[in-house]
């Protein structure tokens, strides 16, 4: 989750070649045994076994192989179609107020404030803390009735809503928590981002009588196209997988309600449903690269060169 | 403008209070030659562990040379998948303790436990429980805690003071209802905070849909009953129609069984449909209440119908994986947990909400007033046991399908057709015929 991307610069390739071409003839072959033997251990034969289980129905003692029974279930299953729009709702929600958020704090951050560096921790510190922890904290502020949120809000004479119990809210509450605790690597690859901006341009543009608005629209988003292409697929991943978080503060519930893919699966395998939690998976794997692959491709070519 | 901006940052002073309530898992150390260690492994909750801590004291100080260690297993529906996870991974503690009924017929105990059969207590135990810790090869299971009715708990202070008799059948129910509503009390209390409680209702029935249709568990194991059907449509209807009329607690979605159990204690709440095993909770929180709760069954629409729902105590298994010294230790650590001094422990510790069943354990002096409600239906034999001890067919999401009809997200009967589904993935994964 909170793996830092760097932003990738315009690798020059006249030199790249050589290099790799002097490296090769640097080690024996079967230097990459060890490398290779670990990525099949417990990597490609996993890979295959699930696909083989998702095929079956599994006790973990024995598997009966029964086709594509699974994921038929799996569709008709009037808790995973909702399951599946919840999930999507999720990850768009919390992708795109991470993107917008995340560049207006870090335009913010990386302009000349005081106590720049202290905010700058502050925006990163949810970062820190185990999203398990952040659950279970957020699920007793929010209690509607002896949480502190909506003790403070009847302090000046608002009924708080049952934020986690109300089944039309309860997916957005976890996703608004979601953003916050993910808005940190946001921000920080985005400052990244920035920063790595020429100054020049700043300055050329100022000479020219931009005005900051200008600047930002025609220097500052253009040029942190790749910043914003990985904050887009980062967030919209972690977003299509989540579970962690919803499962310590909903559960999924109120009954359905906020269900999504990841604890839909979970509940499955918790059942002892094998086959049809690792169809599960499958299907999983299967939707978030048929959305990531087209997006990614999408959004690198509008990547320009500093 | 800095041409070359630094970013240092110097300190994260971070504090976040996570409480972790973790058991400690209690171990005596010392030397010594011919010296067991076993574990066992129990529900985390206050009375398992006291249970747990108790028994194992005992069972130390009369065994020297055996030590036991508690693991602590995780509750509700990570319990069965943790269960089910360190069986078949060879992980699982030398004595478990675990649900009998349809949750143990999903052990595959055959190949997975060791056969108790022979132990002297076997032939103690009551037929109807023997039933539910069996397969067709052997007795896995030895009892630990009596059996239990699934009904209403409520506080008899509110009762006498409306002057109002204990309901006969669902319409009295309803109207005992509205007068403690009338008198400015939380009529029933609903905590579906902690999920499992909200399919009380539906699993208290059951004794009412056998009166109904004798043979209803069989066909819906052959899958020829259905809960979208009458007579098991009426508990989904019965759910949705106490949050229809306005009878539960303001805090339903968000309430915990513990504070349920304190408003019915306390009389903050009349009513409030639970098992009656749940008088030890009470007996831990709110120990100057015990006997202000009163018990009856879930009332049926006809009274005639109406009879107590039973389950079965859950059990202490020991795995295959458990050999040599350690099996004999484990083996004696079950016969001790039934012997005159477990049986003590049981009756303090767990206090018997419903008779034991076994012959070796006998009601202590000081049983808890909600006792003496329901002997008249073991009595008068009104009594059938839960359906998850008569069929192995058991959803799993049958909490959350119940906090939907409890709350009025689902209609119940569409609540009760997405059950069936449910109930159906369960029953092919069982393999059982005509799914």
């Amino acid at each position: 989750m909170t793996t830092i991307i760097a932003v990738p610069k315009a690798p020059s390739k006249r030199r790249l070649g050589p290099d790799l071409n002097r490296l090769r003839f640097h080690y024996p072959q079967w230097f990459f045994i060890p490398a290779m033997v670990l990525f099949v251990v417990f990597f490609a034969v996993p890979t295959f076994a699930s696909l083989y289980f998702s095929l079956t129905r599994w006790t973990l003692f024995d598997a009966q192989f029964i086709g594509i029974d699974n994921f038929v279930n799996f569709f008709k299953d009037p808790q995973l179609s909702q399951g599946f729009v919840h999930t999507f709702i999720y990850g768009v929600v919390t992708s795109l107020a991470k993107v917008v958020l995340g560049f207006f704090i870090a335009v913010f951050l990386t302009s000349p404030v005081l106590g720049r560096g202290y905010l700058r921790a502050v925006v990163f510190f949810p970062v820190l803390v185990s999203t398990v922890g952040i659950g279970l904290t957020f699920k007793s502020l929010l209690d509607p009735f002896h949480g502190i949120v909506n003790g403070a809000l009847s302090a000046f004479g608002i009924q708080g809503p049952g934020w986690l119990t109300d089944p039309n809210g309860a997916l957005l509450t976890v996703a608004a928590v979601d953003i916050w605790k993910g808005l940190g690597v946001a921000v920080l690859i985005f400052i990244a981002g920035i920063v790595a901006i020429p100054q020049e341009y700043f300055e050329a543009a100022r000479v020219d009588g931009a005005n900051t608005w200008m600047i930002l629209r025609r220097i500052t988003i253009p040029l942190s196209y790749p910043a914003i292409t990985t904050v887009v697929i980062l967030s919209l991943i972690g977003g299509l997988r989540s579970f962690d978080l919803i499962w310590t503060m909903t559960s999924g519930g109120p009954g359905f309600t906020s269900d999504v893919i990841g604890s839909v699966i979970y509940k499955m395998y918790q059942a002892g449903f094998y086959g049809l939690s690792t169809a599960g998976n499958v299907i999983l794997i299967v939707v978030v690269a048929a959305i990531l692959v087209p997006l990614s491709r999408f959004l690198t070519r509008r990547e320009v060169d500093l | 403008m800095n041409s070359h901006s630094k970013t240092r940052i110097t300190a994260v002073i971070g504090a976040a209070a996570i409480v972790a309530a973790s058991l400690a898992a209690c171990s005596a150390g010392g030397g010594g030659d011919a010296k067991v260690t076993i574990s066992y492994l129990t529900g985390t909750d206050v009375t398992n562990a006291t249970m747990a801590h108790d028994l194992i004291a005992a069972f130390e100080k009369q065994n020297p040379n055996i030590t036991v260690k508690l693991d602590a297993a995780a509750a509700g529906g990570s319990a069965d998948n943790d269960v089910k996870t360190k069986l078949s991974t060879g992980t699982m503690s030398d004595v478990f303790f675990y649900n009998s009924g349809s949750l143990f017929q999903a052990l595959n105990a055959d190949t997975k436990l060791v056969d108790l059969s022979d132990q002297p207590w076997a032939k103690s135990l009551t037929s109807d429980f023997k039933k539910t810790v069996s397969t067709k090869k052997g007795l896995y299971g030895g009892p630990l805690g009596a059996s239990l009715g699934g009904g209403v708990l409520y506080n008899y202070g509110v009762y006498k003071k409306l002057g109002l008799s204990v309901p006969k059948d669902w319409k009295e129910f309803i109207s005992n209802s509205e007068a403690i509503k009338a008198a400015g009390i939380t009529p029933i209390e609903a905590t579906y905070g902690d999920t499992w409680t909200s399919q009380i209702i539906i699993l208290a029935d059951y004794a009412n849909i056998e009166a109904q249709q004798p043979n209803w568990a069989a066909d819906y194991t052959a899958n020829k009953a259905k809960y979208s059907d009458q007579p098991a449509l009426t508990s989904f209807q019965h759910l949705s129609e106490i949050h229809e009329k306005g009878l539960l607690n303001a805090d339903f979605a968000s309430a915990t069984n513990a504070q349920g159990l304190k408003a019915v204690a306390e009389g903050t709440a009349g009513q409030y449909p639970m098992l009656s095993a749940l008088i030890s909770t009470i007996q831990q929180n709110s120990p100057d209440h015990v006997n202000d709760v009163g018990f009856f069954p879930l009332p049926a629409d006809k009274a005639s119908d109406t009879q107590l729902t039973v389950w079965q105590p859950s059990a202490l298994y020991i795995p295959r994986t458990t050999t040599g010294a350690k099996l004999d230790a484990a083996k004696k650590f079950i016969a001790f947990a039934l012997s005159k001094k477990g049986c003590e422990l049981q009756g303090k510790d767990l206090p018997p909400s419903g008779p034991f069943v076994t012959s070796l354990c006998a009601l202590p002096s000081n049983v808890p007033a909600l006792l003496k409600d329901m002997t008249p239906y073991f009595a008068s034999k009104k009594t059938a046991p839960a359906l998850e001890f008569l069929s192995p067919v058991k959803g799993p999401n049958l909490e959350a399908i119940c906090v939907q009809v409890g709350e009025g997200i689902t209609s119940p009967k569409d609540g009760a057709a997405l059950y069936d589904e449910d109930v159906k993935k369960q029953a092919q994964q069982l393999g059982l015929k005509g799914w």
